[in-house]
């Protein structure tokens, strides 16, 4: 067995060692996706120091250069490589603070929905009676509601409440919640039954015989042990919250245009399409599709590499 | 006159880091009307023969050479033709009836399918066909269950289903892949006897896998023994049992408990672990009870029912596992509760360690009713005194956490001063109580084998230094060379540490050699409780007559 | 889910003041008060909501307060355009989505199994607004093949408004349905792919192969039908979903449906319209289970036959 081997691994070695990374360094389009992303990532979130122009600085705005197409066209501009949009702002500039603020919203519904969905998941599965009921009636109940129309219905009430000129400060955190709350259902199912799965195992009776608190074995032993496909679920709905997001910038009940997301950004610019100034919304949605789709990619190969039962 | 014969046999794993070579070189013949039995532990390549006979070997195994002739016929030459043999010539029967037969089709819709596609019948033909098919194999009624669905069906009688749709079209060679292992001791003589008697009947040549050499004595007429792909020898399996030739043989028959008397230690001839120390290290550690003559465990009117109401509309059926059962255990004793699944036998367990409450009834531990604490603090002492040991190895070790995290927290639960080195040096010392080594410490569950693991869970349980060992199965998700290892160890640790130790299980023979009393269990109600070697001798309860009498015993093979 | 509806109209109820809403700011006081009363929003609460729920049950869901007519009307005028939307969708995204689903799960490998996964991989990816724009670029910017917004001629007979009918009614609804089914039918796909590729690995399936049953029979017999158990489900959730994402489809291709009238009544507060809508969705979802139910219970002989196990 294993044991004849007795110099022991640190955890690097024993990480390359593992399947994951054997399937990882397999799979093309795992790494391809995932350099995209880094490079996305850091371009968004240190997209001052990346970008050469400030969109948001209205004094190096010229309305003289709006709509102005991709370099690559007849009347293009080299400063402006994607072009400009009705305001005479970067485009690529614009793509990348939009795209900040569609992560962000991202990140954060999903880190949001994903503690709500686990801390609920986690405690139905392990208490179960009738609070183990009340949550699955409403985790049923939520998902059957559509996430759109979850986070439309979170923002009509949130319209109501707010007045109009707080609402746009508070317009992130609106989506945010939104989002978020329509998203957790998925969280709470799979960790609720993944929970059921651990619960069972012999090692959570040995816990509860040794005399471990039922706090500190739910949090100690089964939450590490469910976290493998909580995290699958947590990198595909960051995919979906990143739509979620945009679709609602579309609808024009997310971000607001001050403070412009992808979503926005398409938005704006599909009043243009018929004119013919294409890039200003095909820019911005090629961006985001790519930014799902890598996302997705490395969600789809997560979830092949990480269910056992799945192996080809 | 050999009606298959299996020549060079060799089967390939590509995996990626090596190639498993998990069958080589196989050399079998099997005539009709004889059953080859096909033996060896966990990996040694006994189903991947099997399943290379009907070419459905799972990716990404592949028949690297050999052939296979069945008659006349070369049936590994063409992928087609061993299609066209399958269920028509060669009928399988696989381990679990429970997952065996299509759920949304009904048992008479599987097998009219079956039977028109290799033989040539009317609907009707084939109907009656298959009804008289039912009616063989032992299925009552069988016009009316002929529209029945599988889960209509209870596990011995699916079992029989299974057969049936594995002879509908009267194949000439049977494979039986374990089909009694999923299956309780008194259904499993039943589904070996009709197997024996259809092979008479039918004049079949079958291969019969197992793992349990008392099922091998009682049914086949010769055996072949399997380790690591290899065949390490084949004969009668008279000879075989009697006087193998090979060591590994000779240590596989060793390790197998005896069914007709009691021996004080199993003889092991391959170790799994090396470094044997009698010397139980945790000894100067421990506070050790002397032993009074006192009852350390009375257990009086126990029941527990299952009040399975909130999840049916049946409000009626509420099922009682445990129903009115009283037994006492002696301090320093190792009681055996034994029975079939479904008897109440890990329900007890679960009650005396305090995961369930009795519905009602009482527990007392050194005369304290521990089923009245409520109190978690007043509940922690107890805990201390009473661990457990479980069934399945690969769900009992938190897979997250290092050996050494594993054993500390009981340790730190109970002992929270205790200093890091201290508690370092505890953790070493019973690692090497358990007869693994220091290093065990920094690796992680998956890094072990079963029986290793099993030794992790008794060093574990071991921690906080009990009084009371609950051993729920212990050793039968285990091969019988490693079951006979952690059985000694046991042994060892109950003499040295003055342990009390209740042992379940549904293994008479196991239970022979490890108890000194025995309670039999039959569907939650206490059958009789007597000393062990009078139970064997003189059993009084009809129920315990009929599981002596159906139990495999590789003795009779002396008969 | 009745229950939960009406517990989401109330809180509509409370939410906000409709009349801030509705009238400009230079409307005088006695105005408001005016409006107030003709809307009923001075008696007490108790009595508005009893008022609400007998109404709702009437069909009569009140006035809109931005287009000052009545919403039982609007609706009447808006509901076959969405129904007739989503049910087209529906069938194209079941339709499809299951049978390349069930190609792509039994013959995993193989170059049209990966096209097919990649391109579903994409389609999850694409947000359905984004896919809109594009579809409308293509074909009805440059192609200008296809109508990019409207439901075309309608033939109006008597209670019900069909497009179907008609050759530009037709050619209208391509576009959107597409739009709307391409997203679920990608989700669709990826289930029905997963499932078989479970089922398919089963020892029931492998006992079959062992009997010698044809690869078409355990294909399509075995398989499929267990396959499809999960499926309906999915079903049913798919046309929920179907209707809330008919918003944004609706709102880019100015749909004239309900979504379309839902969006804008988010964007004004328009309360009487959403609790509509939201009466109207629930009682979808309602109507979903129920015939989901019923599907289960033809299909699953283990829900229909009770298990009365017997040994002998």
């Amino acid at each position: 067995m294993l044991l004849v081997d007795n110099r022991a691994l640190n955890s690097w070695e024993k990480f390359k060692d593992s399947d994951i990374y054997f399937s990882f360094i397999k799979s093309p389009t795992a790494i391809v996706s995932s350099i995209i992303l880094l490079i996305i990532f850091f371009c968004s979130f240190f997209v001052e120091f990346v970008t050469p122009h400030n969109p948001f600085d209205p004094a190096s705005l010229s309305l003289m250069e709006a709509f102005t197409p991709p370099s690559w066209t007849e009347d293009g501009m080299a400063k402006f490589i994607l072009g400009t949009d009705g305001q005479g702002r970067d485009m690529l500039s614009t793509i990348l603070y939009g795209s900040r603020i569609s992560l962000i919203v991202g990140f954060s519904a999903i880190i949001f929905s994903l503690i709500l969905g686990v801390s609920l998941g986690l405690t139905a599965g392990y208490f179960g009676g009738k609070y183990e009921m009340i949550v699955m009636r409403l985790t049923d109940v939520q998902l059957t509601v559509p996430s759109i129309l979850m986070a439309l219905l979170v923002d009509g009430i949130a319209r109501g409440i707010i007045s109009r000129e707080m609402h746009d400060e508070m317009a992130i955190y609106v989506l945010i919640f939104a989002i978020g709350i329509s998203e957790w259902p998925q969280f709470a199912r799979v960790s609720r039954a993944a929970t059921l799965v651990e619960k069972n195992k012999d090692y959570v009776s040995a816990s509860s015989i040794i005399g471990v608190s039922n706090l500190l074995i739910m949090f100690k032993h089964i939450l590490p042990n469910i976290m493998r496909p909580v995290l699958v679920i947590g990198t595909i709905g960051l995919a979906l919250a990143i739509i979620a997001e945009s679709t609602l910038s579309f609808l024009g009940v997310g971000v607001p245009p001050t403070t412009p997301s992808l979503g926005t950004l398409i938005r704006l610019g599909n009043d243009f399409l018929f004119s013919g100034e294409w890039w200003i919304t095909f820019f911005p949605a090629i961006f985001l599709v790519i930014l799902a789709f890598s996302i997705n990619l490395l969600g789809d190969w997560m979830r092949d590499t990480l269910n056992p039962r799945l192996k080809k | 006159m050999t009606f298959l014969k299996i020549s060079n046999l060799s089967v390939d794993y590509k995996m990626r880091k090596e190639t498993v070579n998990a069958a080589k070189n196989i050399n079998i013949d099997i005539k009709k009307g004889e059953i080859v039995g096909l033996v060896g532990e966990s990996g040694s390549g006994k189903s991947t023969v099997a399943n290379a006979i009907v070419n459905l070997i799972d990716e990404p195994g592949k028949v690297s050479s050999g052939s296979i002739l069945m008659g006349e016929t070369n049936i590994s030459e063409n992928p087609e033709t061993i299609v066209q043999y399958r269920g028509k010539k060669i009928g399988l029967i696989f381990q679990d009836p429970q997952t065996s037969l299509n759920p949304i089709l009904t048992i008479g819709e599987q097998l009219i399918e079956t039977i028109q596609t290799h033989l040539n019948l009317s609907s009707e033909d084939a109907k009656n066909k298959a009804i008289n098919l039912l009616k063989e194999v032992g299925i009552k009624d069988a016009e009316k269950r002929f529209y029945n669905y599988p889960h209509q069906f209870s596990g011995g009688m699916r079992q029989r289903v299974v057969i049936s749709l594995a002879l509908c079209c009267e194949p000439e060679l049977l494979i039986a892949d374990e089909p009694t292992t999923a299956l309780d001791v008194s259904i499993q003589s039943q589904i070996l006897e009709l197997i024996k008697r259809l092979t008479k009947e039918r004049n079949l040549a079958v291969i019969l896998i197992t793992h349990d050499m008392g099922v091998i004595a009682e049914t086949t007429d010769r055996v072949a023994v399997m380790k690591n792909g290899d065949l390490v020898e084949i004969g009668l399996t008279k000879q075989i049992l009697v006087e193998p030739k090979e060591k590994y043989t000779k240590s596989l028959v060793s390790s197998v408990p005896p069914t007709n008397k009691k021996i004080s230690r199993f003889t092991i001839i391959e170790k799994e672990n090396v470094n044997k120390n009698n010397n139980i290290k945790i000894l100067n550690r421990w506070s050790k009870k002397i032993i009074v003559d006192q009852n350390l465990i009375e257990i009086k009117n126990l029941s527990k029912s299952f009040d399975d109401s909130f999840f049916t509309e049946n409000t009626k059926n509420s099922v009682m596992a445990v129903d009115d059962v009283s037994l006492n255990i002696k301090e320093g004793q190792s009681f055996g509760l034994v029975g079939e699944s479904g008897s109440g036998k890990t329900t007890i367990a679960k009650m005396v360690v305090n995961l369930f409450k009795p519905s009602s009834g009482d527990i007392y531990f050194d005369s304290v009713n521990i089923t009245k604490i409520n109190k978690n603090k007043d509940l922690l002492k107890f805990r201390k005194q009473i661990q457990m040991i479980f069934q399945d190895p690969f769900s009992s070790l938190n897979g997250r956490l290092k050996v050494k995290e594993i054993i500390a927290e009981p340790i730190r639960l109970h002992n929270p001063d205790i200093k890091s080195g201290d508690l370092d040096s505890y953790i070493h010392d019973l690692l090497e109580s358990v007869e693994l080594t220091q290093q065990s410490a920094i690796r992680y569950p998956h890094e072990f084998s079963g029986g290793q693991r099993q030794r992790i869970s008794i060093a574990r349980a071991l921690a906080t230094q009990p009084r009371l060992l609950v051993c729920d199965e212990p050793t039968s998700a285990l091969d019988v060379s490693i079951q006979a290892q952690i059985l000694n160890l046991l042994k060892d640790l109950q003499e040295q540490l003055n342990l009390t130790i209740l042992f379940i299980s549904h293994d008479l023979p196991v239970v022979r050699q490890m108890c000194e009393k025995i309670a039999v269990l039959k569907d939650g109600k206490l059958c009789e409780v007597s000393e062990t070697e009078e139970l064997f001798k003189n059993p009084k309860h009809n129920y315990t007559k009929e599981l002596l009498k159906l139990m495999p015993k590789i003795e009779s093979i002396y008969n | 889910m009745l229950v939960v509806s009406f517990v989401s109209f109330s809180l509509f109820n409370f939410v906000g003041d409709p009349i801030n809403n509705m009238v400009g700011e230079e409307t005088s006081d006695e105005e408001r008060a005016e409006l107030r009363e003709t809307l009923g929003l001075t008696d007490p609460i108790h009595i508005q909501f009893s008022r609400f729920v007998v109404n709702a049950s009437k069909g009569e869901f009140g006035i809109s307060y931005q287009l000052r007519r009545p919403v039982s009307e609007l609706i009447i005028e808006r509901l076959p355009a969405t129904i007739e939307l989503v049910l087209i969708s529906a069938l194209i995204a079941l339709v499809s989505g299951t049978l390349l689903g069930v190609y792509t799960g039994i013959n995993r490998k193989g170059f049209l199994s990966d096209f097919i996964l990649a391109v579903s991989l994409l389609g999850v990816s694409l947000p359905t607004f984004v896919i809109g724009i594009l579809f409308i670029y293509l074909f009805a910017v440059i192609l200008g093949v296809l109508p990019s917004f409207g439901r075309g001629e309608v033939i109006d007979i008597g209670f019900w408004t069909t497009g179907l009918l008609t050759v530009s009614g037709l050619k209208a609804i391509i576009l959107p349905s597409v739009t709307l089914s391409l997203f679920q039918m990608t989700y669709i796909i990826r289930l029905v792919r997963a499932e078989m590729m479970e089922i398919l690995q089963t020892d029931y399936i492998k006992f079959a192969r062992a009997r010698g049953i044809s690869e078409k029979s355990i294909n399509y017999k075995h398989a499929l039908k267990n396959g499809l158990i999960p499926v309906i489900t999915i079903a049913g959730i798919n046309i929920g979903t179907l209707v809330a994402f008919s918003i944004i489809t609706e709102t880019v291709f100015q749909w004239p449906g309900m979504g379309f009238l839902f969006i804008q009544a988010v964007q004004f507060v328009d309360i009487p319209i959403m609790s509509a809508y939201l009466v109207f969705i629930a009682f979808v979802f309602v109507m979903i289970n129920f015939i989901v139910d019923i599907l289960y219970y033809f299909i699953d002989p283990r829900i229909r036959v009770k298990g009365d196990v017997t040994s002998g």
